[in-house]
């Protein structure tokens, strides 16, 4: 049996109300005040589709991927890397061996659910034991679009393999088809569509049934069959249409999450998934739909070993956790739609030494030190010499991991002086359980809300973009936690 | 067995500019000014110095890499001339060159000149520490400020000692008003004006829990010290001041790489004064020295400095401060001449700036600001942050 063994969402923490979109920008298209209901989440200025992907992973993999997974197919339409492997990026974030497969998989916001089909025949074909399916997106759209309204950020991750599985995939459908919904140049960040209306029902409204239909025919299978069934629309009016054409009754029909996330593109029909697992009944059966370009369809029965599984935050953990991101205005600036006034000192930006980068990759990705062998103490940056006085042994090390220890707070500050878009720039020193000390920046969180030894967890998270070379660079940040989170 | 430097140099000269905003004057301008004091305080020839160390750190926003700026600007006949940088402790660093060269035998006379023209970077603050910290940190460190990394130490401090923000920040705000009122006596500081607490308390945050007047000002200046071995100085019919004890310590990494260090004190100060009293063979700091010129660069780092020379006991600085013990009047007057908080920091000139103050008290030259009877001033001059840091201590007597 090839299966769901793990899942796991990931939602920004920030959150845009839409009408404080609409507010902003209505003047220019009145219309957007008919999509202004309820709120999306979005990314902050150090995330993307990499670090929401690192993030989902995580969660499905509660903080540490077993060696089982020799395979990663990320997707999304957005990653920030044309030509350096996006996977490979998240690869060493994720600790994942050397040997293991790494697949972009983009092009379309289908590119999730294609991502997990794939995954599925890789495990199938016996070339891995467990594969992990990660989708993610923060698309863009022009200030005053319906699309800034519609779309949200999010990550969501897949582990497939044959052990523990909690949801057997049964069968899956799919359909190409040159339908140029929204389209996006590569060299461009914000997208573009033909006629709301065509892409409503030729799109949405024509291709999904269709689809759906087949699989159905192709499995001979009621509707009804199913407890859950998961598509994306973005158009609420719409997305009930669809359910309708296929005769589902309103409470199979999932949340598409419209007024708490809005659409996140790839990651979207595997979000909404890891939400319906959390409560899926052993014996049920849930059918999933990609959308973009064509139509993924994939039909999971729930196993009896469902209940055994849990990620490391539920849907409703990372739904709750959330800040409201306002001015209009700072959204936009996080997003690099309006240039602001950085001064001088957020001007300046040294060139990124790649080949540094690529030396120190297992300590900058994937947060790896060393730990002394003779005096058992972990550190980081890795060391040759040993840092307790008293040890001092040379090349006795080991590798060690960081990214998935606890680790809590000794000291914090929020800085005004240092450039950030989104001030203070807080950050501090976290000492990590079993040993090592790091100093970090802090992300999703609020002076306010800081004190020492407060348990952090770890986050991979942009540390700057160089737009002038097109250099992004990723480290881990300490994220505050609120309430006893693991 | 080392015999350490204790009453093997004098200094018979010393220069200082007018620390500030010397938009109008560039480094050339400041060294030659520094020098000239110098040179004519100590009644010499030019031709006379036989060696020169320079202290600089920020070469990208300065006069750039080498010692040659400043043969070049002093024109200096062919003589060696050595550039040294370690961070804020720099002008000590060059001021230990030249002693070091003259208690060998290696030269007669050296000079040791600190100078940094900090005002043509276009923001306040110090340059960003990115292309500062190496090439890997460029990727693992945060987006620090050196206010931010010494405000860690005051959130660990307050957190350790159980005292509340307010307390805190009190204590702190009493440390700068105490040297605001130092600095407006003085008329080579930069910021010349007498603060209340209060004002200090009000003043926007910089680095939470530190506010605007908790940091030190950035500034212009240059400093220059001449050095020679005792016997020299009393030939030339000068009053030797003499160097008591040099010390420099730098981390070993234990204090960020390990979770041993508590984050409330400078281990490398600790180091440093301890060998630095063995040096000049004081036993009971407290009594025995007369004025101290500490890297306020922060008001937090002055706080637990104190405690760090062990002249206040672990967690009892606040103490001290609300006795006035450190205030002109006080036991042990700290920052007789404003400090950083008023002189502010061009790096490499505050080290040799500090130990113009001392020299100045110890002659008798300090006018309104002079202590009575100066026996022994301690200057300590600090590089890094906290938890990554580099710290210098000089003793000086007659």
């Amino acid at each position: 049996m090839v299966g769901i063994v793990a899942y796991g969402a990931y939602l920004p923490r920030y959150r845009l109300e839409r009408k404080t979109a609409a507010k902003a920008m209505a003047w220019i298209n009145p219309a957007v005040w008919g999509l202004a209901g309820g709120e999306k989440a979005v990314a902050g200025a150090d995330e993307d589709a990499v670090t929401l992907a690192a993030a989902a992973a995580r969660n499905a993999c509660r903080f540490r991927v077993e060696p089982a997974c020799t395979a990663l197919f990320a997707a999304s339409c957005t990653f920030p890397y044309g030509e350096r492997q996006n996977a490979a990026i998240l690869r060493e974030a994720l600790s994942l061996p050397e040997g293991a497969l790494a697949v972009d998989v983009t092009g379309s916001t289908r590119a999730g659910t294609s991502a997990v089909l794939a995954a599925a025949a890789h495990v199938s074909s016996g070339a891995s034991s467990q594969a992990l399916a990660v989708a993610s997106d923060a698309r863009r759209a022009k200030m005053g679009s319906a699309e800034e309204l519609l779309y949200g950020d999010a990550g969501a991750a897949l582990l497939l393999g044959r052990e523990g599985v909690v949801a057997e995939l049964v069968g899956s459908y799919g359909l190409s088809a040159d339908f140029p919904g929204p389209l996006r140049e590569s060299e461009r960040k914000l997208a573009r569509s033909w006629e709301e209306r065509w892409i409503r029902d030729e799109g949405y409204l024509s291709l999904i049934p269709k689809a759906v239909k087949a699989y159905l025919a192709q499995a001979r299978m009621a509707p009804e069959a199913f407890s859950t069934v998961i598509y994306p629309c973005p158009y609420p009016r719409e997305h009930a249409v669809i359910g309708a054409k296929l005769g589902l009754a309103p409470d199979r029909i999932a949340d598409p999450l419209a007024a708490q996330v809005g659409d996140t593109g790839a990651a979207h029909p595997l979000l909404m998934l890891c939400r319906a697992l959390e409560s899926a009944s052993p014996g049920s059966h849930i059918l999933v739909v990609g959308y973009g370009s064509g139509v993924d369809v994939l039909h999971f029965r729930i196993t009896d070993a469902a209940r055994s599984f849990q990620p490391a935050w539920t849907f409703e953990a990372l739904a709750a956790r959330k800040a409201v991101l306002a001015p209009y205005e700072k959204a936009a600036a996080f997003r690099e739609l309006i240039p602001v006034e950085t001064g001088l000192r957020g001007e300046f930006q040294a060139e990124t030494p790649l080949s540094v980068q690529w030396r120190y990759r297992r300590a900058i990705l994937g947060l790896e030190g060393t730990r002394c062998r003779r005096c058992g103490t972990p550190q980081f940056p890795p060391q040759r010499i040993c840092a307790v006085g008293e040890c001092q042994a040379v090349d006795e090390t080991e590798p060690y991991l960081f990214s998935d220890k606890p680790a809590r707070i000794f000291s914090y500050t929020g800085d005004n002086l240092a450039f950030s878009l989104d001030p203070p720039q807080i950050y501090g020193i976290v000492d990590f359980e079993g040993g090592g000390r790091m100093m970090l920046d802090f992300t999703d969180c609020a002076l306010e809300a800081i004190r020492v030894d407060q348990p952090v967890e770890l986050h991979l998270r942009r540390k700057y973009h160089d737009a002038q070379r097109g250099v992004h660079t990723y480290f881990w940040k300490a994220v505050p936690v609120e309430s006893a989170g693991r | 067995m080392a015999t350490g430097i204790k009453d093997k140099v004098a200094i018979i000269g010393m220069g200082c500019t007018r620390f500030g905003e010397r938009w109008n004057d560039g480094a050339e301008d400041l060294m030659v000014e520094a020098f000239q004091e110098a040179l004519q305080d100590a009644g010499i020839e030019k031709k006379e110095i036989e060696a020169a160390w320079l202290g600089t750190c920020f070469d990208e926003v300065n006069i750039g890499k080498s010692a040659i700026p400043l043969a070049q600007a002093l024109k200096l006949p062919n003589i060696p001339v050595t550039r040294v940088e370690n961070f804020c402790a720099t002008g000590t660093e060059a001021f230990r060159g030249a002693c070091y060269a003259v208690a060998s035998g290696a030269c007669r006379i050296a000079l040791a000149l600190g100078v940094e023209k900090l005002k043509d970077t276009g923001y306040g603050g110090l340059p960003g520490f990115d292309t500062a910290m190496g090439t890997l940190n460029r990727f693992i460190l945060p987006n620090f400020t050196a206010p931010g990394g010494f405000a860690l130490m005051a959130t660990r401090y307050f957190a350790k000692y159980g005292i509340s923000p307010e307390e805190g920040k009190m204590a702190l705000a009493k440390i700068s008003a105490k040297s605001h009122r130092c600095g407006a006596m003085n008329p080579k500081a930069h910021l010349r004006k007498e603060i209340t607490p209060e004002q200090v308390l009000k003043a926007p945050i910089i680095a939470w829990p530190l506010g605007l007047f908790d940091c030190c000002g950035v500034s212009d200046g240059a400093a220059a010290a001449i050095v020679t071995t005792p016997d020299v100085a009393r030939a030339l019919g000068k009053t030797p001041v003499l160097v008591k004890a040099l010390q420099i310590a730098a981390t070993s990494g234990e204090e960020m790489v390990t979770t041993r260090w508590d984050g409330t004190y400078l281990k490398t100060t600790t180091e440093a004064a301890k060998r630095a009293y063995a040096e000049a063979g004081i036993s009971r700091p407290r009594d025995e020295l007369s004025v101290l010129e500490v890297h306020d660069c922060f008001s937090i780092t002055e706080l637990v400095t104190y405690e760090d020379l062990q002249i206040s006991e672990r967690g009892r600085a606040i103490r001290d401060i609300n006795d006035g013990f450190f205030h002109l009047e006080g036991k042990i007057p700290c920052q007789s001449d404003g400090g950083l908080k008023c002189f502010g920091h061009p790096i490499g000139a505050s080290g040799i700036r500090m130990i113009y103050e001392v020299y100045t008290q110890l002659l008798h030259r300090a006018g309104p600001r002079q202590i009575r009877d100066p026996k022994l001033g301690l200057t300590h001059n600090l590089g890094g942050i906290p938890s990554f840091s580099v710290c210098s201590v000089g003793i000086f007597g007659l």
